[in-house]
């Protein structure tokens, strides 16, 4: 074949492809405009007021479709499905407990887009913003709304391309005290100090002490569950197998979720609850693999996220590993309850 | 086929670019421009394999910058906690790697088809990913993306080093890696644009993908000559020792009796074991340099600019001071990039000088050493030498990061960054005794001197 042939075959393929690309990325784009309409029969949202201090009501990401999508909204604690106040401040994460908030959001740059953590006050005006080195993950805020927290999946190299890791922050919003990483502290793992490249921490839960926290850590493929101490910044191995930690209220116990043998690996967990004074654990009635970092209602009752068919719904389940779970509304994620 | 069938017709000179006329760069080398007498010497194919690695790259790189967000925001997947890629896949992508070498060299040269096997399975790994949601098919996918890769390198390396003259194959390997990461450049560009264009659209970022993979099949098919017996039989310059060996199983295990080859292998396997991989050095340049977090993502793209840029110069001083000693120097530059990840001085030029000189190391060592080791196999068994070479080094990268991580679990950090630094100043120093640098172009290449069958043996 000739040259001017073989140049003619590439032009020809070059041209097909090309119109295969530019259908793909337009179909894609048409299907993005369609999620900023709201869908028939989708919960009813309407901007309004919100406030992390309207007592009784929960406040969570809405991820219904339409205008307000990803928007911090709030319902009726008591009529979680009812119809949702939107805010216009759009989360990818959100945790708030005593009037402060966290909402990790996206920010959008000239490429690609780059995340953040944004403190939030009682009126849902910004106060401070840290920059967040991946794809939030886990947000939490202490019970006395001083102290927050968050994880990020970091992917560093651009050549393993699936090497993760995470990256845990803790900001202590009152004196603006900021560590960018958790990886600092100094671990203690069976008595003895421990150090490894491949730690990792996620899921950080407070005690209302405004000193310690729980936290899992992750090593040589293994998790654990830790307490950290802010003063001595030290963390300490408590129990293994523990991930996505959450503190009761009354701080005796921990929901968290637990990697089960015999699960498809994309789907190994199961919601636990553990009691901190004997370390017994007790599965909960929920038989799904859930990856979330669940919410604790009230000393009885968890909340927790599952896929949905707009992102994720929210389920409702007792702590003591009774009763059913059962779905308290759809196209939501990342729930607060104020108190 | 027909391609391959005219390339049998029309031997290629590799020292007169201009004979060798089907592919279109052939005009580029014959422009009147300085670059282009510049690069003269450059074959063509060399520009297409440059081109098909630039397509290529642009293609795996739009995956592989979107796959994290695609895993944990797309698909909702937490993929921490294990690998996609463990070990065990490591092992066997060695394998392919050799398989792939050796399947290359039978039947007289079939580099262009096994390769383009490599590529193409590559491509076709692209539309699956649309298909595979979970975990385990998704890491099947990657995992048979990275067979194609294993495939692939060996043989195009070998016809790198068969289309250029042993004189300028330093060059013709700089010429090559450039492209090559010029490509791993401008693919994560294109995907996050794709991307922003279609909010989460990232089955548009793997159709897109699939299309350029293709497209760089299509260069290799149509633009690299096939058939490698108008080359193997390259009568103007003798080229390896052995000009009649048949590329057999046996023959390509019996290469590690070549001295030549043996030397760069010890060499290439010395300074491997001292090799601390990438991701160790991108988080020591945070933990002791302290780069910010949100930098993070950006380093390996430092290293990759300052490869980029370096590729083409380093190889052309490979060719006139001598290979092994621009590989030698490659390594000092990584140890001095040691150096100064232990100072802990927490200022911005110093990390940018560390990813500089770690680009520098690349550019100093990954072609240069595919040149150099080129000189010591001969034509027939080029791709098989080639991937033992390869292999060698891979493997002993490997156990470095694995004793790199098990030093850090033990002493930290610091000591272990201390130790690697010693290891690699003593490793460098047994290399410079070795002396790879008698690969250099002042000696003709396929003749040994009586002192070089006197080099040290038993070193391994």
């Amino acid at each position: 074949m000739s040259v001017r042939n073989r140049i003619l075959v590439l032009v020809s393929a070059v041209v097909a492809l090309a119109v295969v690309a530019v259908a793909s990325v337009l179909h894609a784009s048409a299907r993005a405009q369609r999620r900023d309409q709201a869908q028939p029969g989708g919960p009813r949202v309407t901007a309004g007021p919100v406030a992390l201090t309207d007592s009784g009501r929960m406040i969570f990401r809405n991820m219904a479709w339409g205008p307000h999508r990803d928007e911090l909204t709030s319902v009726p604690a008591t009529d979680p499905s009812g119809p949702r106040t939107a805010s216009h401040i759009k989360c990818l994460r959100f945790y708030a407990a005593s009037g402060t908030g966290v909402c990790l959001q996206a920010v959008h740059g000239p490429v690609s887009d780059t995340y953040r953590a944004v403190i939030l006050d009682s009126r849902l005006r910004i106060t401070a913003h840290y920059d967040v080195p991946g794809i939030p993950s886990r947000a939490r805020v202490s019970p006395t709304g001083r102290f927050a927290a968050w994880t990020a999946f970091v992917g560093g190299d651009s050549y393993a391309g699936t090497d993760f890791s995470t990256r845990t922050a803790i900001v202590d919003t009152r004196t603006g005290t900021y560590i960018p990483s958790l990886e600092t502290f100094r671990i203690e793992k069976d008595g003895r100090t421990y150090r490894s490249p491949d730690v990792n921490f996620w899921g950080v839960t407070f005690v209302p002490d405004d000193r310690t926290f729980y936290a899992t850590l992750a090593t040589k493929g293994h998790t654990y569950l830790v307490r950290g101490d802010l003063r001595s910044r030290t963390v300490t191995t408590v129990h293994a197998n523990v991930e996505c930690p959450s503190l009761s209220p009354d701080g005796t116990r921990i929901a968290y979720k637990k990697r089960v043998a015999g699960l498809p690996k994309d789907a190994p967990w199961r919601l636990y609850v553990l009691d901190l004074r004997t370390l017994r654990e007790t599965p909960l009635a929920e038989s799904r693999s859930v990856d979330d970092q669940a919410v604790w209602r009230d000393d009885h009752t968890l909340v927790y996220a599952l896929p949905g068919d707009y992102g994720a719904d929210l389920h409702q389940l007792p702590s003591d590993g009774t009763g059913t779970p059962h779905r308290i509304t759809t196209a939501a994620v990342s729930p607060a309850y104020v108190h | 086929m027909y391609v391959a069938d005219s390339r049998g017709h029309a031997p290629a000179l590799p020292a007169a670019p201009a004979q060798d006329a089907p592919a279109p760069s052939a005009d580029d080398a014959a422009r009147p421009s300085p670059a282009g007498r510049r690069l003269a010497a450059i074959a063509p194919t060399v520009f297409a394999l440059g081109a098909v690695s630039l397509i290529t790259d642009v293609s795996s790189e739009m995956v592989t910058a979107v796959l994290p967000l695609y895993l944990v925001a797309g698909l909702g997947l937490s993929p921490l906690g294990f690998g996609l890629l463990d070990g065990v896949y490591n092992g066997f992508s060695a394998l392919v790697r050799l398989v792939g070498g050796h399947l290359a060299d039978r039947g007289g040269g079939r580099h262009k088809w096994v390769a383009g096997l490599g590529y193409g399975v590559s491509a076709l790994c692209k539309p699956l990913l649309l298909v595979a949601h979970t975990l385990t098919p998704i890491g099947l996918v990657l995992a048979a993306d990275r067979t194609g890769k294993g495939l692939r390198t060996a043989p195009r390396d070998a016809l790198i080093s068969l289309s250029s003259s042993p004189e300028s194959r330093g060059r013709a390997f700089g010429v090559h890696r450039a492209m090559d990461t010029a490509g791993a450049l401008l693919g994560p560009l294109a995907a996050f644009l794709i991307l922003r264009a279609t909010v989460d659209g990232y089955d548009a970022v793997f159709t897109v993908s699939f299309c350029v993979a293709v497209v760089g099949v299509l260069v290799l098919v149509l633009f690299v000559p096939g058939g490698a017996r108008g080359r193997a039989s390259e009568g103007t310059t003798p080229d390896g020792d052995a000009g009649d060996v048949r590329p057999s199983l046996r023959a390509a295990l019996a290469l590690l009796r070549v001295r030549g080859l043996r030397r760069i292998t010890v060499c290439a396997l010395l300074l491997g074991l001292a090799t601390v991989s990438d991701s160790f050095v991108y988080l020591l340049l945070q933990r002791r340099l302290g780069v910010p977090d949100r930098w993070f993502a950006l380093l390996p793209l430092g290293t990759a600019a300052a490869f980029l840029l370096l590729a083409l110069p380093l190889g052309r001083l490979a060719d006139r001071v001598g290979r092994g000693r621009v590989f030698l120097a490659g390594h000092g530059a990584l140890l001095l990039a040691y150096a100064l990840l232990l100072t802990g001085g927490r200022t911005t030029a110093l990390s940018a000088a560390v990813l500089l000189l770690h680009g520098a190391f690349y550019a100093a060592t990954d072609g240069v050493l595919m040149a150099a080791a080129s000189g010591s196999v001969p034509p027939q068994l080029r791709s098989s030498g080639l991937a033992l070479v390869q292999t060698g080094q891979a493997a002993a990268r490997f156990a470095c990061s694995l004793g790199f991580g098990a030093a850090w679990t033990l002493w930290g950090d610091r000591t272990a960054l201390g130790l690697s630094t010693a290891a690699l100043a003593a490793c460098t120093a047994a290399a410079v005794l070795l002396r790879p640098d008698r690969e250099g172009v002042h000696e003709p290449e396929g003749v040994r001197s009586p002192e070089g069958d006197r080099s040290p043996e038993g070193v391994s």
